[in-house]
Parts: C-alpha cells; sequence; structure tokens
C-alpha cells in the first residue's frame, strides 16, 4: 500500500518543530508500523536526508521504549499493544497517518518523535521499592502465604511497562495510571504494606512536581494502555492517598 | 603471554563456595565508600549487581543505552526462572540442578560455577519474593512451578508469561533505592565505547552521552561489564534492536579473552519470519511446550498443498501428522532442550515438510490441551454431559490464564487465531552462551574487569536450558560478583580516586573519537542496516543450526569481504554531537562484523557436535549431534592479536570430576 | 500538612467530596420542587420552611454557597492547571477514541450550568433575599408557589432552563462515578455506574418537567 505520513521534526529540545510530510509506497500489510519506519528511514538514509529519530528497543511490546502517538492515539489505533505490535493492516491504501510524540510538559522532546521520561524514573526512585537487602537472607519465600487473587491483582498491576502512554492520551497529561500500577503492586503484596504510606505519599509528591496534569477519571489511559492497567488501581491510589494521608 | 587460571577453589564441589567466601578477602565498610564501582548494563546481571553492590557500600556508577534501567532486554524473558526449591515435592536438589545444567550445556560447562549457581538458585526466589515479584501462586497462596525443557522436575517459577520482566523490575526497583540514596550515579542513555586500563588493570570507560553526543571519561577501581549476548550479529534474532557487543568486543580488544564465541542458542519456538523488511523476531516462551504440541504432515503432498494455503492445518486428520519430537524422543517429547528441538524442526523443514509459504515453519498445537484441560473443568464444574463446544470453551479458557499475553501477542503478529488454529513456529538465534572468559570470581583476564550475566561464557556450556537465564543473570549479580569482587578490591584501598587525565584515558578518548568521526566524514555510499543484514544472511546460512567446514571457510571470506567493504563505504548522516541512532548502530555493526569472523573461526575449529554447535560432519547414524569428548573437552579461549583471524586459541580443559561424561540423551 | 492539601489527589478528593453534597442537594431540591406539580399546598409549606428554618438559612445555606462556589472555583483551577501540562498541543488528537464526550468536557459542561446558576439566582435567590433581608417584607407562606409559576410564563427562559439542564445531566453522567473513583469506592463500580446513570438522567429531567409543566399550566 502506498501512505502519506505527516511526521513531528524537531531537532533538537531547543528546536519549535513542525510536522513534515512523506510519502512511502510498496508497504506490506505484514509490516510492523516501525518497519515501516524503517524502510522509510533507509530511504531518507539514501536521498541524504537526516532519517527521523524515534525510539524502540525491544519491538516485541514489553519494554515500553517505543511510543509514538499515531493519528492521535498513542500507539496508534489498535488495542492492547505497543506502537511496535501495531501492524500496517491496521490501515488502508491511501491513508493519511499522523505520527507524533508523546506529549506532555513533563515529557519534552529530545528529538523528533523522542521525548525524555525521566520523571518517570524520578517517581520510581521516590518510593517504588520495598527496602529490603539484597543479601539473599530473607526468609523463605514461602513463608507468607499470598492469596493468589491478591498475586494476580498485583501481578496485572505489576504488568507496566513505563512507555507513558497514560499521560500521552490522558487530555491532562496526568500520570495517575502510572503511580497507581506501582502504588497497587505494593499495596497488594503483605510485604509492601510496611512501608505502604510513606510510598504512595512520596511517590504521589514527586508526581505533582514533575508537572503532570490532574486526573478528572475520563478512562482514556485505560483503553490506551498496551497492557491493559485497569483505572480500578487508581481508585486503590487514592484510597491508599487517603488512608495514608488521614 | 597470559595462561588461563579458572581459579576454582580446592574441596568438594558441594562445600567450594562455602569454603571459598570465608576464606575471601573483605573490604571493610568505610574503605567501601572510597572505592568506585563502574557497571556497563543494568539487565538482570547489572541491575542486581549495581544494587547490591551500592547497598554493601561501594560507589556505584551504572549505565544503559536505554532511557531507563527497565528497558533492558532481560525484560523480554517470558516463562521463568528455575530454582531446586523442591516446593513440588518432585525430587528436586541442588544437585540435581546442576547435573541438568551441565547434560543440558552438553558438558562443555564449568562444575564449579554450576554447581555455585545450583547452590544460590533458591536465594534468588527469596530475595525477589521479599521484593515484591508477584511470582504465581497456587490457591493455597503458596508459589506456583512449571516444567521446562530438558528436565524431569518442575522448579520453574514464573509471572505469568512476564517472568523477566518482573525480576528486572525487582532489580530495577532495588536499584532505584540506592539511586534516591545517591549511592548509584545512574547514567541512562550513555554507550560505554571503550575500556581504559592503567598498568595493566581496568580502571575506567570512555562513554558517549547519546543524547549531546559529548564524549566522556568515568573512572573506577573495577568495570564490571553485564551487557548481555551477541545474538544480534545475525541481524535478525530474539534479541532487542539495540542489543549489542560492542562493551565486550571492545574489552576483548584490550585484552579480556573470549570464549567459545560457537556457542549460540537457536531457540525453537519463535514467530517465523514473513518477509525482507522483518527487523527482528519475536520469540514464543518454551513454556508452550508443557501444553502444545509439535508437528508437521506426515506426507509430502499435503505439505505442499498447506504451503500453497489450499489446505488448512485442521483438515489434516490426526493420522496424517508427524508428531516429530514424540516419535524421536519419547521420553522427553516436546520437552527436549531447545538445540534438539529445533534442529528437529530444521530437518523437517530442509526435507521439505514446512507450514508455510517459504516453508519454514512447524505447527504447535493446542488443541490437545484444550481438550484435556476441558475436560477436566467440566469435571470440576460437575458438568457431566458438556459438548464439544463447552469443553473448548473451558478448555480455551484455561490455556488463556496461563498463556493469554504469548497468545495475544501472536494473533497481533500472524493475524491468525491460535485458540483456534495451530501456531506456526520457527527456530530463531536467541541467546549467546559464549562469551567473554571469566574464572570463578567472573573477573576476565584482565585484572579489575568483571563480566556478567550472558555477557561471560561460564554457566549454560553448549546449550542453555530453559529459564536458567534469569537464574544466572541474578545469581551472578545479586549473590556472586558482589562477595568475589572485594577479593580483588582489597588491594585497593589506599589507591584513591583514580585521575581521569592520564595519558591513558587520553589516548582511549582519542580512538573513540577517530571512530566516531571517520563514521560520520565517510560519506559512503550504503546504510548500516545493508552491511549488518548482509552480516546475518552469512551467519544464518553458514554459521547457524548447521554448520560445515566449507560453509565456515567461506563465511569467515564473505565476513571479511564485507567488513572491508563496510570500511570503505558506510554511510553515516548526521553529525557527532547530536541524537544520532545512526551512528550508535554503525559503531555496534562494525564490532559484530569483526565478532562473526571470530564466531565462524570458532566453529571451525571445534571440529564436534555439542549443544547448538552442530557440524554436519560430526553426526551419529541417526542424525543426532556427535561429541568428541577426548579432543574438546574443553572452552576454547581465544586471544585477541589485531585481527579476528590471527586470534590465538588457549583451552581451559574441563575437568568432570561430579558428573560423569555421557552421550546426552532425551529418547 | 500543606504538601498533602496542594496534591493533586487531595484536590481531586475535595472536588469529588463537594460533588457529593452538591448531588444530594440536588435531589433534596427536586424532591421540593417536584411537589409543585401536584399540590401547591405541599410546595408552599415546604417552601417556607426551607426558606425561614434557621438551620437551613443560616448554616445549611453557606456550606451551600460554599460547596457550590468551591466546586466551581476548584474545577476551573484544576482545568487551567490541566492544560499548562501540555503546553505544545497534538496537532492531531482523537479523544473521542478513548473518552466519552462527556468525561472530556467537564469544564463545557460546568460553565454552562455556571451560567445557568447566575440566571437562577437572578430569578430566585435575589429576589428572596431582597425580600425577606433587605425590605424585611412580612413573611407569606403561600408566596412561593406563584412566584414560581410566574417565572416559567417566558419561553426563553424556559428554554434556558431546559438547555442547562440537559448539560447538568451530561455533567452528571460522568460526575456521579467519577467522584466514586475519586475517593477511592471501586469496590462497587457497577453497581455506582448504574446508579450514576439513572440519576444522572432522572434528576435533569425532573427539572426539565417541573419547568415545562409551570409553562404549559399556568
Amino acid at each position: 500500500m502506498n501512505l502519506t505520513l505527516k511526521i513531528w521534526r524537531q531537532k533538537g529540545p531547543q528546536d519549535k518543530g513542525r510536522m513534515v510530510e512523506y510519502k512511502v509506497t510498496d508497504i506490506s500489510e505484514h509490516m510492523s508500523f516501525l518497519e515501516m519506519m524503517d524502510v522509510l528511514n533507509e530511504s531518507l538514509v539514501a536521498k541524504d536526508e537526516e532519517p527521523i529519530a524515534f525510539d524502540h528497543d525491544c519491538r516485541e511490546g514489553i519494554c515500553g521504549m517505543c511510543s509514538l502517538q499515531i493519528n492521535g492515539e498513542a500507539h496508534g489505533p489498535d488495542r492492547g499493544i505497543t506502537t511496535c505490535q501495531l501492524h500496517m493492516r491496521m490501515f488502508k491504501d491511501g491513508d493519511t497517518i499522523y505520527i507524533e510524540p508523546f506529549r506532555a510538559n513533563a515529557f519534552p522532546v529530545i528529538k523528533d518523535l523522542v521525548v525524555d521520561r525521566m520523571a518517570f524514573e524520578r517517581i520510581q526512585q521516590a518510593g517504588g521499592y520495598i527496602s529490603v537487602n539484597t543479601s539473599g537472607n530473607t526468609q523463605d519465600a514461602n513463608s507468607i502465604p499470598i492469596s493468589k487473587h491478591n498475586a494476580d491483582l498485583s501481578m496485572d498491576a505489576a504488568s507496566c511497562i513505563g512507555c507513558g502512554a497514560c499521560v500521552a492520551s490522558c487530555k491532562n497529561s496526568s500520570a495517575m495510571l502510572f503511580v497507581a500500577a506501582k502504588v497497587s503492586q505494593f499495596a497488594l503484596l503483605p510485604q509492601g504494606k510496611v512501608e505502604a504510606k510513606d510510598r504512595v505519599k512520596n511517590m504521589v509528591f514527586q508526581m505533582d512536581l514533575e508537572g503532570f496534569g490532574n486526573c478528572t477519571n475520563t478512562g482514556a489511559c485505560e483503553i490506551e494502555c498496551p497492557k491493559g492497567i485497569s483505572i480500578e488501581n487508581i481508585a486503590r491510589l487514592n484510597r491508599e492517598y487517603l488512608a495514608a494521608t488521614i | 603471554m597470559t595462561t588461563l587460571n579458572s581459579r576454582i577453589p580446592e574441596g568438594p564441589i558441594k562445600d567450594k563456595w562455602t569454603l571459598y567466601k570465608d576464606k575471601i578477602n573483605l573490604v571493610n565498610p568505610a574503605n567501601k565508600r572510597n572505592i568506585d564501582i563502574i557497571v556497563i548494563g543494568t539487565g538482570l546481571a547489572g541491575g542486581s549487581a549495581a544494587a547490591t553492590l551500592a547497598e554493601l557500600g561501594y560507589s556505584v556508577k551504572a549505565f544503559a543505552y536505554q532511557d531507563s534501567p527497565r528497558r533492558a532486554h532481560s525484560i523480554a524473558a517470558q516463562g521463568g526462572i528455575n530454582a531446586s526449591k523442591n516446593y513440588m515435592g518432585d525430587g528436586d536438589s541442588n544437585y540435581r540442578l546442576f547435573y541438568d545444567t551441565v547434560k543440558g550445556g552438553d558438558y562443555r560447562s564449568r562444575e564449579a560455577n554450576v554447581y555455585r549457581l545450583a547452590e544460590v538458585s533458591g536465594n534468588i526466589i527469596d530475595q525477589c519474593v521479599a521484593q515484591g515479584v508477584p511470582f504465581a501462586r497456587d490457591y493455597g497462596g503458596l508459589l506456583d512451578n512449571r516444567s521446562f525443557g530438558g528436565v524431569l522436575v518442575s522448579r520453574t517459577f514464573y509471572a505469568k508469561g512476564q517472568t523477566g520482566q518482573q525480576l528486572l523490575l525487582g532489580a530495577y526497583s532495588a536499584m532505584n533505592r540506592q539511586i534516591a540514596r545517591g549511592k548509584i550515579e545512574m547514567f541512562n542513555r550513555h554507550e560505554m565505547l571503550d575500556v581504559v586500563k592503567i598498568d595493566g588493570k581496568a580502571r575506567g570507560i570512555i562513554a558517549r552521552n547519546l543524547v549531546t553526543g559529548e564524549i566522556e571519561r568515568h573512572s573506577a577501581h573495577a568495570v564490571v561489564i553485564a551487557t548481555g549476548g551477541y545474538g544480534n550479529v545475525y541481524f535478525l534474532s530474539t534479541n532487542a534492536m539495540g542489543s549489542n557487543a560492542t562493551a565486550a568486543w571492545k574489552i576483548h580488544k584490550k585484552g579480556a579473552f573470549f570464549a567459545n564465541p560457537c556457542f549460540t542458542q537457536i531457540h525453537p519456538t519463535c514467530i517465523p519470519r514473513s518477509g525482507d523488511y522483518q527487523s527482528k523476531l519475536t520469540l514464543m516462551s518454551e513454556s508452550l511446550r508443557n501444553d502444545g504440541r509439535i508437528w508437521v504432515p506426515a506426507k509430502l503432498e499435503d505439505a505442499k498443498a498447506i504451503q500453497q494455503k489450499k489446505l488448512k492445518p485442521i483438515q489434516i486428520a490426526e493420522e496424517n501428522r508427524d508428531y516429530f519430537l514424540e516419535r524421536r524422543y519419547p521420553a522427553f517429547g516436546n520437552l527436549v532442550p531447545r538445540d534438539v528441538a529445533s534442529r528437529a524442526a530444521k530437518e523437517r523443514c530442509d526435507a521439505g515438510f514446512g507450514v508455510n509459504a517459504t516453508g519454514e515453519a512447524v505447527y504447535l498445537d493446542f488443541a490437545a490441551a484444550i481438550k484435556r484441560y476441558g475436560t477436566e473443568q467440566a469435571k470440576i464444574k460437575g458438568i457431566h454431559d458438556a459438548s464439544i463446544e463447552k469443553i473448548t470453551e473451558l478448555g480455551a479458557a484455561v490455556i488463556e490464564e496461563k498463556y493469554g499475553n504469548l497468545f495475544q501477542m501472536y494473533e497481533k503478529i500472524i493475524d491468525e487465531n491460535p485458540y483456534k488454529t495451530p501456531m506456526m513456529i520457527y527456530p530463531a538465534t536467541h541467546y549467546t552462551m559464549g562469551g567473554v572468559w571469566v574464572d570463578y570470581n567472573l573477573m576476565t583476564t584482565v585484572p579489575g574487569l568483571y563480566c556478567i550475566g550472558e555477557a561471560n561464557f561460564s554457566d549454560h556450556g553448549a546449550n542453555r536450558l530453559g529459564a536458567s537465564a534469569l537464574m544466572q543473570g541474578l545469581a551472578d549479580g545479586y549473590f556472586v560478583l558482589p562477595y568475589t569482587i572485594g577479593d580483588y578490591l582489597a588491594d585497593d584501598i589506599r589507591t584513591g580516586k583514580i585521575k581521569t587525565d592520564s595519558p591513558e584515558f587520553d589516548e582511549a578518548e582519542e580512538s573513540v573519537k577517530k571512530q566516531l568521526k571517520f563514521f560520520i566524514e565517510n560519506k559512503g555510499t550504503h546504510t548500516v542496516d545493508y552491511y549488518h543484514k548482509r552480516l546475518g544472511q552469512v551467519m544464518w546460512d553458514k554459521v547457524g543450526m548447521a554448520r560445515n567446514e566449507k560453509g565456515l571457510k567461506e563465511a569467515i571470506v564473505e565476513i571479511q569481504e564485507i567488513r572491508e567493504d563496510f570500511w570503505k563505504n558506510v554511510k553515516v548522516p548526521g553529525s557527532l554531537n547530536e541524537f544520532n541512532q545512526e551512528l550508535e548502530k554503525a559503531g555496534r555493526v562494525a564490532d559484530f562484523l569483526e565478532l562473526g569472523e571470530l564466531f565462524a573461526k570458532d566453529a571451525l575449529e571445534r571440529e564436534e557436535s555439542c549443544g547448538g554447535h552442530f557440524r554436519e560432519e560430526h553426526v551419529t547414524e541417526d542424525g543426532e549431534a556427535k561429541r568428541d569428548d577426548v579432543n574438546f573437552a574443553h572452552v576454547s579461549v581465544w586471544e585477541y592479536t589485531g585481527k579476528p583471524s590471527e586470534a590465538i586459541l588457549h583451552k581451559e580443559q574441563l575437568e568432570f570430576k561430579d558428573i560423569e561424561l555421557k552421550t546426552r540423551s532425551y529418547k | 500538612m500543606s504538601r498533602i492539601l496542594s496534591s493533586s489527589i487531595a484536590r481531586k478528593v475535595a472536588m469529588a467530596l463537594s460533588a457529593l453534597f452538591l448531588i444530594i442537594f440536588l435531589l433534596i431540591h427536586l424532591t421540593v420542587n417536584i411537589t409543585s406539580l401536584f399540590s401547591k399546598d405541599v410546595f408552599n409549606e415546604l417552601s417556607h420552611f426551607m426558606g425561614t428554618n434557621f438551620l437551613v438559612q443560616f448554616l445549611m445555606q453557606p456550606i451551600l454557597i460554599f460547596g457550590v462556589v468551591f466546586h466551581f472555583v476548584m474545577g476551573f483551577v484544576l482545568e487551567l492547571r490541566n492544560k499548562r501540562a501540555r503546553t505544545v498541543k497534538y496537532v492531531k488528537y482523537n479523544g473521542a477514541a478513548n473518552a466519552s464526550w462527556m468525561s472530556r468536557n467537564m469544564a463545557v459542561s460546568g460553565g454552562v450550568i455556571l451560567a445557568f446558576l447566575v440566571l437562577h439566582f437572578i430569578d430566585f435567590w435575589f429576589p428572596e433575599m431582597n425580600y425577606k433581608y433587605i425590605e424585611v417584607l412580612p413573611e407569606d407562606p403561600t408566596r412561593y408557589f406563584e412566584e414560581l409559576q410566574h417565572k416559567f410564563t417566558n419561553p426563553l427562559r424556559v428554554g434556558a432552563y431546559v438547555i442547562a439542564f440537559v448539560l447538568l445531566a451530561l455533567h452528571l453522567l460522568h460526575g456521579f462515578q467519577s467522584a466514586f473513583q475519586s475517593i477511592g469506592l471501586n469496590k462497587y463500580t457497577n453497581c455506582v455506574k448504574s446508579l450514576g446513570k439513572i440519576y444522572a438522567v432522572a434528576i435533569p429531567a425532573g427539572f426539565i418537567i417541573i419547568a415545562l409543566f409551570h409553562y404549559f399550566n399556568h
């Protein structure tokens, strides 16, 4: 198929940036979206133009590196996947596709479609851990039984890949789903209960400091989340926060 | 000339590690904070090492080429992690895990290292649970296990199909705790481009800030390389796009010997290739072989019809299917080790029985498992005369619970529903058992330079068992290196800060800058990927699943030609001092082009078939690998002397005192 | 403490609590007004009680006014802050793909409701305050029904009421369940969602019926 691409180009953090139009031809429907971008980049290099910078790594939907806003949606029109798992069969011959970086003031653009997600790192550093020494001298793994129900819920929350689609798709650029996922993972496990109060307070404080917007429960994050993390986790975060502060 | 000293401690194998730890030199806590350690790579091995070293009190600088340690490719490991906990009560023990690993590795790994690995495996699970890793549990609230290829017990702990992710996030959280305390200084989006040696010891690195392009100098008392394997030498592999061998190769060129490069694992269950544009291959976890049955049509005409899409797999009657693993290996069936399964699939496809348009795919069928689970569920739920539809529905739900994310991933890529029609799979490069040679302390042949995780060679011999990579990465990082590094650093407490203005740093920085400048100024005719794909093609065709003398000799010549062409005609756009992904790739491919040659040379030199290394000249009468323990029960350790072709071979003889050398049989 | 009070979650909880308070108020308001459909006397009696009871006038009324003002001010402050979290906009943004119109336009529906409230205050509350506390006219327990009917003679005003209540319905369709989510009560999600839908339709519909009834029956 043949496609028209409108892609955000920005030389660096200081550059204003603009949309640039490109044409690609003979795209196979079995290609992944990023393979289509590879084809475009190969052709740009051949023409002595600068290829389009975009983040990607594992290309199997788990590292959370890829981050494109495609036709106004984080990770494109398909559900439950990252951009690298999006296939061109989702598009039709002759389509125009808008490709932009994930946008939020807390995610400044580094170049073209690459954004800086260090804000997420700082939130994790503020409390996204259980303070246990890595000595291996902990108690036996089976000494605390954990109900399968809670273990499964914890796993669901823990499957967050930190890609930032929640922020990108939220009209308020809120990072609540990301923070909620980490807080929930630990809140649901006995090991995490010890530091639960400090954890939720510190992580929320850091989240606010980074300049993310406020959650208004639109639910966009849950729909766009490649791992389908539920906004029930946000309710749990609210609850944990209230419990920690009252 | 350096002689290889593996520093294996004396004593019976069961006590080696304990006795060794008792006598090892330690660094006093007050001195630790004056000692800097650089850790390159923040996957399971690097991340857990960085966190533990920081916790012990060392000042750690950690480097990752991605924007966060959480993105390292350990995250993609799906199936699980082994540990000899014997929670299932099925007769597991440290010895059995040790035995399975050595046997699975086709008797080409170092006994002492493997035993230590088995010994600390249980600690890993305890540690991870304490960190909040949400492993799968049964209804009683206790940890669940499943079985993996090549073993007869269930010892694999898992977190859905995302075990690697959860373990990495555990190590990452331990790192975050130390980053917040200032004990780890984290350098994201930085790539190590060379190691700096002063007086023969590793004392620092040269790194490029990938955002600004700035070349930086970092000094330390010891350097730890934890940068994973070199599977991307094949271009197409299950590795991440950025996975590279640059750190490992650069230290090789600075004096660290490289061991067994030809031991590469081709994983049997990957999604087949669909076209030339393909950028990577996607793995389907080995755990699928617990429930999936692998088959191809028994009749050639059926296979042809399927290849031309005239026939669907479900139309082929049971008696016309060839469940070739069950046929050839009745004892282990679909759960034979990876190398065996991969070769068997290749053998069928080469004979024309492949099941997709390219003829390079076999079926992985869940219909039997769905039926079995469905019947079981119907019984549990008290449905007596359940219809076939109901049984299928119930069975599919069980399969979804176990492998839901894998099935979804498959469907997104192939656009077929694997609950209804069998999956198509084909082997793909997955893991490299070979790597930088290390001694029992995990130190390379360069003093103060360590190598852990997939990047080293030590534990998996010629073939790695499923769910053992995560185990090794975490064992090295959490429980081995933090002890053994103290033995070396104990002599460094009076050294003081290492200065970065020495001539050694000047020289290393100069050579790094020279290479980068060359790429930008070369203005050649072909992109980096063009060369990488060419290299990959040669590697796959001639140094792939089956190798022979003629092919390997050709491969060496061809790789040399590609390399020559690369250095003449490569084209890298953009400039030095900016975010430049093509420039990053150029350096990595340059290193692969050298490593690939050493790889082929090693494969040529190893005149036997063992594990992942299969030489067509060395087969038994029924087509199985034929090992040569008289001449090749050694680690091939290569010393760099200026060119891969001129590398000098050293041999570390492997001694098997606790396990009898036997022909590996899974029949 | 100030760190907690200024946190995004505390603000969100405050929005939710004021919303829940207003939701209860709306229910009471409708209960009183709906009596005007079938009994002039009951309506007058209830109105008189509300208008003259000390607790209602000097405790409940100030709290209510505070609640209304707080909900609006906080709502608009948050909306502005949220806008500031993304100063470079998407060229193409497909909000409809993942969130309802209602949830994305709470500020719009809220703004319309605010405009309506201004009208509503001019219509009822200012005359009432004037009557009782400025001119201090003698209390006539039967005046309320006529005042009500009188207001719904103008078709433009009735039209404005209807539009405002439709927007209120949209506001509530998202707002009701959102308030429960914000305070962390997600355990009864399905129940809350259904109740929210019923409430969001029934309450504004009730007010619309009252307005139309009096317009056609004066």
